[in-house]
């Protein structure tokens, strides 16, 4: 696990590598991570320009808090190499590698990205990477791909390449997926790192995007990628906690805060143990409220 | 260093800026700049331009530049991507990048 310290990636949002105008634009969408992308995105022709485009974007323009990811070219074409060494020079927070099959795959570049750290003064280990899972062989391996490097920080599933793979297409209910979502889900969670579901291509359908983000926060993923800022407040707004919810995890907290104020080991609240998985879903419901301007920053439930 | 043969980098969309390299066996770097900000901005633009071209080793040059209101980020990436093409190569200039 690359991060002791969990971030909130409810959303990560694609931006094609060659578009001044949207790379320009990215930071301001609220996106909790943004992929710049120069692999499907970038036609073969403008590969050289876009790594350019990319690499002075990153140098230069504002992102705030959103964590940068780059969607290098895969390992299999002329480009991957010079990807990986301008991103890193770059300072790039991620390298997402498509098409990852197995875990060799990670470790591959996992070498090429300390080789480039080393090359460029990079402090070493700052570059993290993820793995894009796009086909059978990927799901079947992901367990192994999950836990390949401590510089590993999440999965992502990409939907329309593995249902070509398997055979079939993506239906409204997404029940083609089921197995590789699952399975994806549970390597992340197994290895300490972040879930990331696969896009929802309909922009016109904003009820099939809500039906779909509230079954994979359901199930657990961090949250889902999204190809156009319009989504974004929509995944946001499924994720943001209740006011109930709020509250409860407010009382854990400070049922926790007088525990350790009293010396007492054990915690208890409305006669109910607080134990270390109540606390740490507190913990996080109260980071989603903040996100979500619910609560300001002392914690307060602002009324709307 | 004189380029060997005409390229171009960059596109005529919004926030983009279209820079097109030809050879030029003398004269120094030349540029003819099409912006609707040449007044107020012409002379960074240019500045951008001709340093990123010199950062090649690129001496001589005739530049056309249609700027559709880019950022420096932007002009100084496309100038570099046309003027690797300009010189047939292929590994990123780091030195310059």
């Amino acid at each position: 696990m690359a991060e002791t310290e969990e971030r909130l990636r409810r959303t990560m949002m694609f931006v094609p590598g060659n578009n001044p105008a949207m790379l320009k634009d990215a930071g301001i969408y609220g996106a909790d991570s943004i992929m710049f992308d120069l692999e499907d995105a970038v036609s073969l022709q403008e590969k050289d320009a876009a790594r350019d485009l990319v690499y002075e974007a990153l140098k230069t323009v504002e992102y705030g808090t959103a964590e940068k990811v780059v969607r290098v070219n895969g390992v299999d074409t002329p480009f991957y190499k010079d990807d990986v060494r301008a991103m890193v020079k770059a300072g790039i927070d991620v390298i997402r590698l498509p098409k990852t099959e197995t875990a060799a795959m990670i470790q591959e570049l996992v070498k090429d990205v300390a080789a480039a750290e080393q090359e460029f003064g990079r402090p070493e280990g700052s570059t993290h990477v993820m793995a894009a899972i796009e086909s059978a062989k990927g799901v079947v391996n992901v367990n192994a791909i999950a836990a390949a490097s401590d510089r590993m920080i999440g999965v992502a599933l990409s939907a329309e390449d593995y249902t070509t793979d398997m055979k079939t297409h993506r239906y409204p209910d997404g029940r083609e997926l089921e197995y590789a979502r699952n399975v994806i889900l549970h390597a992340a969670r197994a290895a300490g790192i972040a879930a990331f579901d696969t896009v929802f291509t309909n922009l016109d359908d904003e009820e099939g995007l809500i039906r779909e983000t509230k079954f994979i926060h359901q199930l657990g993923f961090d949250g889902k990628s999204v190809i156009n800022p319009r989504q974004i407040p929509v995944i946001n707004a499924v994720y943001a906690p209740t006011k109930a919810e709020i509250q409860t995890a407010q009382q854990v907290i400070a049922a926790i805060a007088e525990a350790h104020e009293k010396g007492s080991g054990v915690i208890s609240l409305n006669g109910q143990m607080v134990d270390r998985p109540v606390a740490l879903r507190a913990q996080r419901v109260m980071r989603l409220a903040q996100a979500s301007h619910l609560v300001d920053e002392e914690g307060n439930y602002v009324e709307e | 260093m004189a380029i060997k043969k005409t390229a171009l980098a960059g596109t005529l969309e919004s926030s983009d800026i279209q820079i097109t390299l030809a050879p030029a066996a003398s004269g120094g770097i030349q540029i003819d700049l099409d912006s609707a900000v040449a007044s107020q901005y012409g002379d960074q633009i240019k500045k951008v331009i001709t340093a990123a071209l010199q950062g090649l080793g690129i001496t001589d040059a005739l530049v056309k530049a249609v700027d559709k209101g880019a950022l420096d980020c932007v002009i100084k990436a496309r100038t570099i991507a046309a003027g690797q093409r300009a010189l047939e190569q292929t590994e990123p200039a780091w030195e310059v990048l």
